[in-house]
């Protein structure tokens, strides 16, 4: 590989770990927004938006270097997914916009503090939707003609990006509730266990649904990880797969507060990995790979010298804030 | 209710609506923050607690504004892909980057600190948490660099070639980020946001000063904010002025669309103080004019030249009425807030600043001056740059995406209707905040939760964080 393509590939890798970063961490603000319906009580709600009112900026913005990233990084696949994906980002933008304003306009106003409960998980429920759909929508592939999307408007709806959607809706809402095992105490943490072992199931189910249904979209999905010798280095992700289960299972009967939000992390992981399999090195599914798309070489290497000392910068300080506000939310006093 | 417009017209309609609800928020909280960090590091320096009492006033309100502008920026980072495309394939590789860095040096800065500085004082003690007000407030300021930089580039495009698939790439990075018009817009846009907060700090001080001259948070708010219009709107002032010989000097068609000149002036040309630009017959009707001035300001010389749009070809003039008008109300605004200022320094001088009322009616009419001002101005440099997206080299009907209208009216329309609901409610509570005045023992964020108990100085907080 040479000097160009060894960079477009670091680049892709970036941007796979942005977004990854962004789903596992917004990923557990927008499940618990879609809890929200489930814990009716004002206190419990307290508690639940004050566990992630601190940080929840700060996940949001890795949505925004995933999709500014792509823009600067490689264009060319930006300029075809984001019309692709028309209707299911705008979507996801009205969703994140009614879920951010819900954390401040919810404690100014006791009156309407109802309307704005409504607002933070209608918001959660279609940004997550969304965010799903845009996957299926990509992973079955867009039409695309002269460096330019050539689909209607309503191509990415189809069964299997419904279907991704609600996995994602399934997969946030686990994320949600072991971070509220991690993070609460009492009846509030009592019942996110309950929840935890009903949604676990039910991401087991998505995860085998989704990756039932991927090969059928395409016979190179197919070969990629069923031909030989590629066998060999796919098998281990549905086997880690089960491993991880397994632990989650056991952390979750033994009551472990921590165990089943990190094990959740290593299931998204895992999930990660295995759509990256299908995908790579296509950045749009059969059309444009990451090399086709790239961005002048001089562009990457610009932005991947400040990348590489920014970026440990940014998770120091990160993790630093998180640390402030660790342990369990104190229900009497939140974080004031 | 859009049919019948192609979707050029709506998405440009879209990228405008928006991009104004957007910007007025950080225009706020660029000179919010700095403003905060001031509060603070004026609370640490002389304990007295009418500045915590402001920093917790002004932070919720901070909070809410900060807040809106941020789903509002996440909108405007997508749409660069989702409705200009052709744009975006092309651009990508020269401001993409740019924008990359706005999010590695200012955004993750801002959020990341963001939770501490609202939520954080007693977890981390005043000193850490004054850390946090300054990476806050010099996040906002840095995103401001960048974000006006790829803005300036489109403007003024410098430091570029472009390569076999028609995009434009750098070849010298230094040239695109300090591109020609970007200093002049950078110091024009940050003392903008910094007079857009003196001015609704001076309003909300003004407002509780006309109940009661007496009370000691509304004094200071006051007193702060108009020094701030004193020094700063006559600055502004110059400052626009240089942008102005800027623009004329890179982007001439621009300053004919703000001045109203269809016609060259080959000896002198009249400066027009109103008057209805009429592009379709190429003048501008009932004029009231001021000979020669115009070529006094922009050339200092009474009988310097000056073209008129008659020399540029018609496919390239922008909307000159948008302009011409958008610049009126901007550069009136601007003089509106230097005789503020220096009404206030001369009943300041005569001690009567804080009991004279018909200066604090004047300061709360021009409270929400500061954005209008914003927008007015924004209006003139984008509108003045069409018909291109990148002035002189791409046109804005090149850059739009390959989308039906009815995908762009839908959304166009559910834009509106959720930002005027989301963002109607947001001002209200932020009016309702600021309808009470600072009081002692003022709370933080949380209403329901002093953050800060009354009695504490910044003294016994540092111990109690050294024990930590």
């Amino acid at each position: 590989m040479d000097q160009v393509s060894t960079i477009a590939t670091i680049w892709a890798f970036i941007i796979a770990f942005a977004v990854f970063v962004y789903v596992v961490m917004d990923g557990f603000d927008l499940g618990l927004g879609m809890l929200f319906p489930l814990f009716p009580k004002k206190q419990d709600r307290d508690v639940m938006m004050n566990s992630v009112a601190p940080v929840w900026d700060g996940n949001e913005t890795w949505l925004v270097l995933g999709g500014g990233g792509l823009f600067a990084a490689f264009p060319l696949a930006y300029a075809v997914l984001m019309p692709a994906l028309y209707t299911p980002i705008i979507a996801m933008l009205l969703g994140l916009v009614f879920r951010g304003v819900a954390f401040e306009f919810r404690w100014r106003s006791q009156r309407e503090r109802n309307r704005w409960d409504l607002a933070f998980a209608g918001g959660s429920l279609v940004a997550t939707l969304a965010q799903g759909i845009a996957l299926g929508a990509i992973l079955q592939g867009v039409r695309v003609a002269d460096r330019a999307y050539a689909g209607g408007w309503w191509d990415w709806l189809t069964p299997f990006s419904i279907l991704t959607g609600v996995a994602l809706v399934v997969g946030y809402g686990l994320l949600g509730a072991t971070w509220l095992v991690m993070k609460t105490t009492g009846d509030l943490r009592e019942r996110a266990y309950h929840l935890s072992w009903w949604l676990l199931f039910a991401m087991l189910g998505a995860i085998g649904a989704v990756s039932l249904a991927t090969p059928f979209l395409d016979v190179e999905y197919a070969r990629r990880w069923f031909a030989w010798p590629n066998i060999l280095f796919t098998a281990p992700v549905p086997i880690a797969v089960a491993a991880v289960t397994a632990l989650l299972l056991r952390s979750l009967a033994q009551r472990r507060d921590y165990r089943p939000f990190l094990l959740t992390l290593v299931l998204f992981a895992l999930s990660y990995a295995g759509l990256g399999i299908s995908m790579y090195p296509y950045i749009v599914p059969r059309s444009i790979t990451i090399w086709q798309a790239a961005a002048p070489e001089n562009s990457q290497i610009f932005m991947l010298v400040g990348v590489s000392i920014l970026i440990p910068i940014i998770l120091i300080y990160t993790g630093w804030a998180y640390w402030v506000f660790r342990g369990k939310v104190d229900p009497q006093s939140g974080y004031h | 209710m859009f049919d019948g417009f192609d979707a050029i017209v709506l998405a440009r309609a879209q990228f405008a609506f928006t991009m104004s609800f957007h910007i007025v928020f950080p225009a706020f909280s660029i000179g919010l923050a700095s403003y905060l960090a001031v509060l603070e590091a004026l609370w640490l320096w002389t304990g007295r607690e009418v500045f915590i009492n402001l920093f917790n006033y002004w932070m919720k309100i901070f909070a809410i504004a900060f807040g809106m502008g941020v789903v509002s920026g996440v909108v405007m980072s997508y749409q660069f892909g989702t409705n200009w495309a052709v744009f975006a394939d092309k651009t990508g590789p020269v401001i993409g980057p740019l924008m990359a860095y706005e999010v590695l040096t200012a955004f993750f800065l801002e959020a990341g600190f963001l939770g501490v500085m609202l939520f954080g004082l007693k977890k981390v003690g005043p000193r850490l948490h004054f850390l946090a007000t300054l990476m806050v407030a010099i996040g906002t300021l840095i995103s401001a660099f960048w974000i006006l930089s790829a803005n300036s580039w489109m403007q003024t495009p410098a430091g570029h070639t472009v390569n076999a698939a028609g995009q434009f790439i750098a070849a010298d990075w230094w040239k695109v980020i300090f591109n020609p018009s970007f200093p002049y817009r950078l110091v024009h846009m940050v003392l903008a946001a910094y007079l857009t907060t003196a001015l609704v700090v001076g309003g909300v001080g003004a407002f509780h000063l006309l109940r009661d001259p007496k009370r000691e948070g509304a004094r200071v708010m006051f007193s702060m904010a108009m020094w701030m219009a004193t020094l700063v709107a006559p600055i502004q002032i110059f400052a626009g002025d240089q942008h102005g010989l800027n623009t004329l000097e890179h982007q001439p068609a621009k300053v004919m669309a703000m001045e109203g000149h269809y016609q060259s002036h080959p000896d002198g040309a009249p400066l027009l103080l109103f008057g209805l630009p009429n592009q379709e017959k190429a003048k501008v009707d009932y004029a009231l004019q001021i000979p020669k001035l115009s070529s006094l300001i922009l050339k200092h010389s009474l009988d310097a030249p000056l073209a008129g749009l008659d020399t540029i070809p018609r496919e390239n003039w922008p909307p000159v009425p948008v302009v011409f008008w958008s610049f009126r109300v901007m550069v009136g605004l601007g003089f509106l807030m230097v005789a503020l200022g220096l009404l206030s320094l001369w009943l300041r001088w005569r001690g009567r600043m804080y009991d004279y009322r018909p200066l604090h009616y004047f300061a709360m009419a021009m409270g929400p001056a500061g954005f209008v001002a914003v927008l007015a101005g924004w209006f003139t440099t984008e509108v003045g740059r069409q018909p291109f997206t990148v002035y002189g080299l791409l046109r804005t009907a090149d850059s739009v995406s390959p989308l039906a209208a009815p995908a762009v009216a839908s959304s166009l329309i559910a834009f509106i209707i959720v930002y005027f609901l989301l963002f109607t409610a947001g001002i209200v509570y932020i009016l309702r905040l600021m309808a009470a005045p600072p009081h002692a023992g003022e709370e933080g964020p949380r209403g329901d939760e002093p953050m800060h108990a009354a009695g504490i100085t910044p003294a016994t907080g540092v111990t109690n964080s050294a024990k930590r």
